[in-house]
């Protein structure tokens, strides 16, 4: 299980920017077939909300292809204060 | 340290109070966007329709947006001050947003002042909803005994739903009760009635701010209190420790990033299929969802109750599967049985199909209460005490906010650029749903914390 939680780690790594790619591309293309301001807020607001939620995908990817999920704490005695 | 000490009666007065004043905030979240349409004739130039409805519709996808921020502000409060206050505050944020959007003039009378005002108060209401639901399911949580997280928070998950049944009963209520003639009843609602569900919701809010000031501060943020162990700078501590962060990032995609978007499917991009693409009529629109609604709230419970049993992982796991794989099906039933009656604008349902399209409504949000009933417990579970507050509320929404919020508007938007399948707007809650689902299935443990107080 751990192998494969490694593994899916890199697919989380490269789902983030093919997300962005995927969402960016889209965004061009709506807002040069309608050119209007609704448009451009609309893909705007989108493309500010989820750059930074694809930016946590590809950390959450790193995290896992490190290893950093094979154990899952069973308390907070188990993470460390700053 | 759990309130077992004061019985059964304890912790009812607990829920009492926290489920109200949730109920209420969601209630006043959710009027706004069941009149997004009457909003815009309000407030927004009546030169281009689409773009008035636009406009609102960004008003209330911003509300959305500003959820997180909400949760970050009065989740770091929480942690810093206490729970009580917090959902004290956010609760008198909400009520008086709400109201004050009631009393706006109109465009037509002040100008552009009018839609600045309103957009204002949306995004104060967004802030104040990202703060509550987090500082309510903490509390709850804080005060149940091991071995029924699950069953009490539950309570806390029905609010939403409630919120979302009580706002449409107040609109159809009020719609059809300001005229004998029904006509002239809906052309006053129009013009002025619809204000009347933001009016009265103060009369709520004051009831549930007189409620929670009588409540006592959670018994174990008073422990942490007592003992100066509460955290210095919850935000640092959350998002910049890396064994915190972790647990935010999975608890975001590996469960409240697929709640989220069967959440919305399974309530408002059903209600809004039903009218745009099925072409119900208003009123048939919202009592299928009133009555699906009133059926499957139980589940909430029933599935908070069953997770302190087998766990809250697999339950919520199967909430997500059966959502996509069923949609579709659901979907293309709906739109068959809308098509054999008549299609066109305004279709009226007979008794047989209308009660029809309420059971797959009812699967839809049966699937809801399973993603959504154990999810309180879940979250609780998975961060200490001192950051509890803030670490659970950011991947709750952004989860339910973000990725939840916009499914109305994304599924929407599918079906104008993919024009050719009436289907197409729910490829975005399945994709969604199928990759948390992986991610949950995969990361997640079905472990049940037996103890929160650390």
């Amino acid at each position: 299980m751990n192998q494969l939680k490694k593994y899916l780690g890199i697919v989380w790594m490269l789902l983030g920017p093919a997300a962005i790619y995927f969402l960016l591309a889209t965004a061009i293309s709506e807002v040069n077939r309608k050119p209007v301001i609704d448009t451009k807020i609309q893909w705007g607001v989108f493309i500010v909300i989820f750059l930074p939620i694809a930016i946590g995908l590809c950390i959450f990817g790193y995290y896992a292809f490190k290893g950093e999920y094979d154990h899952l704490p069973e308390s907070s005695g188990e993470i460390p204060e700053d | 340290m759990i309130i077992k000490d004061k019985g059964a009666r304890g912790i009812w007065k607990v829920i009492g109070a926290s489920s109200v004043g949730t109920l209420i905030e969601w209630y006043d979240f959710y009027i706004f966007g069941s009149l997004a349409t009457v909003i815009a004739s309000q407030f927004f130039p009546k030169t281009n329709p689409t773009a008035a409805l636009l406009s609102t519709l960004a008003t209330f996808a911003a509300g959305f947006i500003v959820r997180p921020f909400g949760a970050l502000f009065f989740g770091r409060l929480g942690d810093l001050i206490g729970r009580k206050h917090t959902f004290l505050l956010t609760l008198i944020l909400m009520g008086g947003s709400t109201f004050a959007i009631g009393l706006v003039p109109s465009y037509e009378t002040i100008g552009f002042a009018a839609p600045i005002i309103v957009l204002v108060l949306r995004l104060l209401q967004g802030l104040a909803l990202g703060g509550e639901y987090g500082g309510a399911a903490t509390y709850v949580a804080e005060h149940a005994p091991p071995g029924r997280r699950g069953f009490y928070t539950s309570w806390i998950q029905t609010t939403a739903t409630l919120g979302l049944f009580v706002s449409l009963g107040v609109i159809l209520v009020t719609r059809h009760s300001l005229d004998g003639d029904q006509q002239r009843s809906i052309e006053k609602f129009n013009n002025w009635g619809w204000r009347i569900p933001f009016l009265v919701s103060i009369i709520l809010v004051l009831l549930s701010i007189y409620i929670r000031l009588k409540m006592k501060e959670s018994p174990l943020f008073s422990k942490l209190k007592s003992e100066g162990k509460i955290s210095i700078n919850p935000l640092k501590e959350s998002f910049t420790n890396r064994a915190n962060l972790k647990m935010v990032l999975l608890a975001l995609f590996g469960a409240t990033m697929g709640q989220g978007v069967i959440w919305y499917t399974g309530q408002f991009y059903a209600q809004s299929f039903l009218e745009n693409v099925c072409k119900l009529n208003f009123d048939q629109s919202r009592t299928i969802l009133i009555w699906a609604i009133l059926f499957a709230t139980p589940f909430f419970v029933v599935f908070g109750n069953l997770s302190d049993k087998i766990g809250r992982k697999w339950i919520m796991m199967a909430g997500m599967l059966l959502g996509i794989i069923f949609y579709r099906p659901i979907y293309q039933q709906c739109l068959q049985i809308c098509q054999a009656v008549n299609f066109g604008s305004g279709v009226t349902l007979p008794p047989a199909e209308y009660w029809k399209i309420v059971a797959l409504v009812f699967v839809q949000i049966l699937f809801v209460t399973m993603v959504y009933g154990p999810i309180a417990a879940f979250l609780v579970e998975l961060f200490p005490t001192r950051i509890r507050y803030t670490s659970m509320s950011l991947p709750y929404h952004i989860g339910n906010g973000v990725f939840g919020g916009l499914t109305p508007f994304i599924a929407t938007l599918l079906t104008t650029i993919y024009t050719d399948d009436k289907l197409v707007g729910l490829w975005y809650p399945i994709i969604v749903a199928s990759i948390s689902l992986v991610i949950g299935v995969v990361y997640l443990t079905n472990h049940i914390d037996p103890d929160v107080n650390d």
